[in-house]
């Protein structure tokens, strides 16, 4: 699916005191299969903007197009296209109904007018692609924890097949083993289908590990949109947009401070500690505990 | 008297079709007056389910849990213990309920049908101490995820607790939003509010004195929070992890780099290698 953002604002509440502009001329082309991460300070517009491609609002300027579509039309074109993209909101709890999980997973594929086996089929696949245990199927939703109602968010939402999935903020709540298995499957899913990732997070980390590129919101404009190592690492640009760089990187620009030969540009720890390491070979600290105290 | 205390507290979820799954197994624990505790463990642990019990919003199935001397079985006592433990959620939304800033903040005094300049000099004591007093006319929802969460804590400070506790208080916040909460927890700490701080990140649970490993419904480690990263690869198997400046010290150690303990954060692992 071709997703192209043109010049797309929205103010909510409009003509009245209370109107706040969250989007302003954002440009943005996502082609088929790219894994984007969509990062910003709390109320810089991301969640609107993924609602706009979602064609959940209305622009009040510019357009959506999906595969030409404009996203938010009210045809059976529109409905067909929005068809083909899952989005997962923040909070799982929010989406979630029915009386047992697997209830819950087979909802979407029910309402595709398919057999009862195909849904039973496509609703353990999504159960599966998750992490939650077939035994879990005749457990009541609500009776979860957290964590676990995440994923069944998540599988009702794979169940349908999308060729886009969207996830705001999918591993907020999750322990750390939980955000690493859900990024896996979710990694998995999307090499094995070729479909468009679109992730929004707050764990630069961790997003570091899956997308290519990452665009910025600030303010509800487009701040940077480039590789994820370049646009993560510009320590200037992220903090102009209210966010910190990566740990490993933070590490690394106070290594360079002090006159240190090491790049800045490296996201993930493992890298990180390569680079500390090459930078001091035949040169290990000898410091003890006491002289540094 | 410690503030609270937990003595072989039990609690078990009611299953739909009949049955019960155990959350809490045998917890025994004393908070002193002033202390500051994180609690981590993996989803389903048991972390929110005992933070529920330390102001009576559960009350356990065996064992008993004392808030300040008062039991909270007993169901006389649950104002009391509520107003020494107040509770602030991972959605600030969700425990905001007036339409500026200083109203909300004004709720708790109100209901407790205190004169109104004593609420008036809570409301601003509050706002000052977490920062919003530039604020207190503005609507709720015209501040940032991070002030709405500050708003949610000024609102409990303003019925002078003894203890907050913080279930997960960042977990929908960005970087600099979730510094923000933190550090108003650790500020408040030091004007001698005891505090406890559930969270899923390892840094968060760096900032506290003690902190406590639960995992399938029991305290696993309790300790510092240099101690219990030093228990790594046990960490790991239940599924946590280490601050990433912990993380790479470890790693660094383990090539035969010779660092000082107790590294917990990026800048102390900065010095530490200059």
């Amino acid at each position: 699916m071709l997703i192209r953002v043109e010049h797309l604002g929205h103010t909510y509440i409009p003509g009245t005191p209370l109107a706040r502009s969250a989007l302003r001329g954002v440009n943005l082309e996502i082609g088929p299969g790219e894994r984007v991460g969509l990062v910003g300070r709390t109320g810089s517009g991301k969640s609107t903007l993924v609602q706009h491609i979602a064609g959940l609002l209305t622009p009040t300027e510019g357009q959506v197009l999906l595969d030409g579509v404009p996203a938010h039309e009210r045809t059976a074109a529109g409905r067909a296209v929005r068809r083909r993209l899952g989005l997962a909101f923040q909070n799982p709890e929010e989406q979630i109904f029915e009386q047992t999980v697997l209830r819950e997973v087979a909802f979407g594929p029910r309402n595709l007018g398919l057999s009862q086996s195909e849904i039973v089929a496509r609703a353990r696949w999504a159960m599966e692609m998750v992490g939650l245990d077939a035994s879990m199927a005749s457990r009541s939703p609500f009776m979860l924890s957290g964590g676990e109602m995440r994923r069944v968010a998540l599988a009702s939402i794979l169940a349908m097949r999308p060729e886009t999935l969207i996830l705001d903020e999918p591993t907020a709540g999750l322990d750390p083993r939980g955000r690493r298995e859900l990024i896996a499957r979710v990694c998995a899913w999307q090499v094995e289908t070729g479909a468009t990732l679109i992730l929004i997070s707050h764990d630069l980390e961790g997003l570091a590990r899956v997308v290519e590129r990452v665009v910025v919101l600030d303010c509800g404009q487009v701040a940077a949109d480039g590789l994820a190592r370049q646009v993560l690492s510009d320590d200037a640009r992220l903090s102009a947009a209210g966010l910190d760089v990566p740990q490993p990187v933070m590490l690394l620009r106070a290594l360079r401070n002090s006159g240190w030969g090491v790049r800045t540009d490296l996201l993930l720890p493992e890298e990180a500690i390569e680079e500390i390491v090459h930078a001091r070979r035949g040169a290990i600290p000898v410091r003890t505990d006491k002289e540094t105290a | 008297m410690p503030l609270i205390e937990l003595r072989g507290v039990e609690y078990a979820y009611p299953l739909d079709g009949g049955g019960q799954v155990a959350a809490l197994r045998g917890i025994d624990l004393t908070i002193e007056r002033g202390e500051f505790v994180s609690i981590v463990g993996p989803n389903g642990s048991g972390k929110s389910t005992l933070a529920r019990h330390l102001n009576g919003l559960l009350l356990p199935t065996a064992g008993q849990v004392c808030v300040d001397g008062l039991l909270t079985s007993e169901p006389h006592n649950l104002w009391a213990v509520r107003q020494r433990v107040g509770m602030v959620f991972q959605n600030p939304d969700n425990q905001i309920v007036a339409s500026t800033v200083e109203e909300d903040v004004a709720f708790g005094p109100e209901n407790a049908a205190l004169p109104p300049d004593e609420i008036r000099r809570r409301v601003d004591e509050a706002l000052a101490t977490v920062g919003l007093i530039g604020y207190r006319s503005s609507p709720p929802q015209m501040l940032s995820g991070g002030q709405r969460q500050l708003l949610a804590i000024a609102g409990l400070l303003a019925t002078r607790p003894a203890c907050l506790i913080f279930d997960e208080p960042a977990s929908m916040l960005d970087s600099i939003n979730r510094r923000l909460v933190v550090e108003a927890i650790q500020r408040l700490n030091a004007e001698g509010l005891t505090i406890v701080l559930i969270t899923q990140t390892m840094e968060e649970a760096a900032a506290a004195r003690r902190a406590l490993v639960m995992h399938q419904g029991r305290i696993m480690l309790d300790g510092s929070p240099a101690q219990i990263f030093e228990q790594g690869d046990q960490l790991r198997e239940w599924g946590l992890d280490l601050p990433t400046a912990v993380e790479i010290a470890h790693r660094l150690r383990s090539m035969g780099w010779r660092l000082p303990p107790d590294l917990l954060t990026i800048d102390q692992l900065a010095r530490a290698l200059c």
